[in-house]
């Protein structure tokens, strides 16, 4: 069974394997001026930049404790298109739905869906709806694609990290990702984990709002599948820099590194659904973190580290001895369908 | 969010500085706990040891240590009699003489991945007219769920349950491996379950060790417990984890053991066979015997003869040395079992390359 014949739950994973599938399949096939490796493509739309994007759901089981596929389906697209700096406007969403689903879930969904859009202020203006037979889709899959409008002088990109930059994470890391895991009950292990999911177009706004230069902010990205680790690995490749992080710097809930430590996880690799990677230079990261830590879902914002010019590629991490050690890179199938 | 606690602060440091500051006769320390190397290698603690202090993985992984022969046993179920497989997932990566489990799966064998052996009687249950085996590999630490499943497969009247054991126990692999160091990081969690008497009266044979928990503090502090007692000169036993390890050990899992199973020879991979180092069905539950019950024959079994992971188990070399490691040998695509689980010695140098 090689991975390049056939696809395999790794290339799903948001790891190497998935950047060779988009690389191998997608791209060569696509490839134009506008296609993106950014979590949004950035399209001249008359005076304005308009940021566009698309996002698949298939989250199992699809209610987890803080949120289910609806609510999270809104967070991500919305999420997406903040990340590029833009203020979310319209949405739409696709649904493809097993006969027997319980009309009463549906309903529970969608609710979640009206509530989170209501409070990352887009609207859902376009739908579809199929029905596939039993056992051809598990459940429900949700796909959403957005637009929104950039703000002007916003320019973030996995591209523009650059030597010197702090990086910053919004709040206490790898809670989705670990919510997912317990809530399978795969592994009978009890924990009160949360998930991190929520909108945060809102945050990115003010983040923007809040510096001279929006220029400034050099990157951001929500660190979904794949977790931080991913999140970054691909900045250092995008950007040909190398980042360095403290280890006693990274916030990680106790339950959340307890579940990791039973089962041999790394927090780092565990998705967030409410959590961004920002990217800029150390002398404006204190006044980032100000306005980060007003919002409620930035409270536990902290800088984790910095972009180094030297190893590219890599990332370092201070342990909590003091020594240094290369964080492995992801590879093959951590957690499928957490998203 | 991360502040240690003062206390452990101040034990971490003085460890530290014992460790550190080691200079006398060289010292190798064997860790045989896959948490242990995997840990070891995140908090980069080998760039802490002075020259005379060398920390050599031992076979501490369950897979690891797990012969070709146990896979193409495996195979031959999955293949020639059509059974069922459930397995932790990292054994469908580990490649037998021909092909690994993940190839006969593609090939339209039933290969199923479960989290714990109880799955695997849950899957037999929802699946009456399908034989199931699970794949019994592990230590003291796993050994008891495998024998929990087979009291919930006799509970249940299961006729379609089977347990393909591989299952070790420490003890033997401790004498066997005493030549190649000077003292043991016995596995915190494994003594967990056995309790520290064995342990303890090892030393009778000149065996020393101190069992390690899994923090940095107690990591530090176990290995600086073995250089203070290294140079008194005699053979010693601490145990360095009490807040989990006691004197018995959990009395209630070693009686499930001992009533399912009974100690077997086992081979061991690049250890060879070791008497009675292994665990097996006791001939009252023959009928969960995979072996027995499908009368799986001696097979051919052969390991690709450029792997030296036998030798890395050994600590006899280092993961580097072997020609295969990195070039025909990644975490991706394993050729040795040391490559496959996260926890063994070639995957963990592969993942920590040098800086």
């Amino acid at each position: 069974m090689s991975d390049t014949d056939t696809i395999t739950l790794a290339h799903g994973a948001g790891g190497r394997q998935t950047a060779a599938l988009i690389d191998n399949v997608f791209a060569r096939h696509f490839r134009n001026p506008e296609f993106t490796s950014d979590d949004a493509a950035i399209l001249p739309l008359g005076n304005t930049r308009a940021a566009f994007t698309t996002d698949g759901f298939i989250v199992s089981p699809w209610r987890f404790p803080g949120g289910n596929i609806g609510k999270l389906s809104i967070c991500g697209t919305v999420n997406d298109l903040a990340c590029m700096g833009a203020v979310p406007r319209y949405l739409s969403c696709a649904f493809q739905i097993e006969e027997g689903f319980a009309m009463e879930d549906l309903q529970a969904i969608a609710a979640a869906m009206a509530k989170t859009a209501a409070e990352a202020g887009v609207r859902i203006v376009a739908g579809d709806t199929k029905v596939a037979g039993r056992g051809q889709v598990d459940h429900i899959f949700i796909t959403t694609t957005g637009i929104g409008e950039v703000l002007a002088g916003a320019e973030p990109s996995g591209s523009r990290a650059r030597p010197g930059d702090a990086v910053i994470v919004t709040g206490d890391i790898g809670r989705h990702g670990c919510a997912i895991l317990l809530a399978r009950e795969d592994f009978g292990i009890e924990a009160e984990v949360t998930s991190d999911c929520a909108p945060l177009s809102g945050m990115v706004r003010q983040l923007f709002d809040a510096v001279a230069d929006r220029k400034a902010i050099h990157t951001v990205r929500d660190a979904t599948r794949g977790g931080v680790g991913t999140v970054l690995y691909e900045i250092a490749r995008e950007s040909r820099v190398g980042v360095r992080l403290k280890a006693a710097a990274i916030p990680v809930q106790p339950a959340v590194k307890g579940v990791c430590g039973m089962l041999g996880l790394e927090p780092l690799y565990l998705a967030c659904e409410g959590r961004l990677v920002i990217l800029a230079p150390q002398d404006i990261a204190p006044q980032l973190l100000t306005t980060l830590r007003e919002d409620p879902r930035g409270r536990d914002a902290a800088i984790i580290g910095c972009i180094t010019d030297d190893p590219v590629g890599s990332i370092i991490v201070e342990t909590e001895l003091g020594t240094q050690t290369l964080l492995p890179e992801p590879g093959g199938e951590l957690l499928p369908r957490i998203c | 969010m991360n502040e240690m606690p003062t206390k452990t602060n101040e034990a971490l440091q003085k460890a530290r500085a014992i460790v550190t500051g080691y200079r006398g006769k060289p010292l190798r320390i064997m860790e045989v706990c896959g948490t242990h190397t995997h840990e070891i290698f995140r908090l980069g603690l080998r760039q802490l040891l002075p020259a005379d202090l060398t920390l050599i993985s031992g076979p501490g992984c369950p897979v690891c240590v797990t012969p070709v022969r146990f896979i193409d046993e495996a195979l031959y179920l999955a293949l020639q009699c059509h059974v069922t497989i459930c397995t932790f997932g990292d054994l469908v990566r580990v490649p037998g003489t021909k092909q690994d489990l993940g190839a006969a799966r593609a090939q339209g064998a039933r290969v199923q991945i479960v989290y714990t052996p109880l799955d695997a009687v849950s899957y037999a249950r929802e699946h009456p007219a399908e034989d199931v085996a699970f794949l019994a590999v592990g230590f003291e630490t796993t050994t008891p769920a495998a024998c929990l499943a087979v009291k919930r497969a006799e509970a249940l009247g299961l006729t379609n349950f089977t347990l393909l054991t591989a299952n070790k126990t420490m003890d033997a692999a401790y004498l066997a491996m005493s030549g190649s160091c000077d003292a043991y990081l016995y596995p915190g969690h494994v003594c967990a379950i056995t309790g520290t008497k064995k342990l303890a009266a090892l030393t009778s044979q000149g065996i020393s060790g101190v069992v390690a928990g899994f923090t940095a503090s107690e990591l530090l502090t176990a290995l600086a417990v073995i250089v203070e007692k290294s140079r008194q000169g005699q053979p010693f036993f601490v145990n360095g984890y009490p807040r989990v390890v006691t004197e018995a050990g959990s009395p209630a899992a070693q009686k499930l053991v001992q009533t399912y199973m009974e100690p077997c020879d086992a081979e061991w991979r690049g250890l060879g066979t070791m008497k009675a180092s292994g665990l097996a069905l006791r001939p009252a539950f023959a009928r969960f015997d995979a072996r027995k019950r499908y009368e799986i024959p001696d097979l051919d079994s052969q390991a690709n003869p450029a792997c030296r992971c036998g030798e890395i188990l050994q600590g006899k070399c280092l993961p580097t040395e072997c020609p295969l490691y990195g070039k025909l040998c990644t975490p991706e695509h394993p050729v040795g079992a040391c490559m496959v689980s996260r926890e063994g010695a070639c995957s963990a140098y592969y993942q920590y390359a040098a800086l």
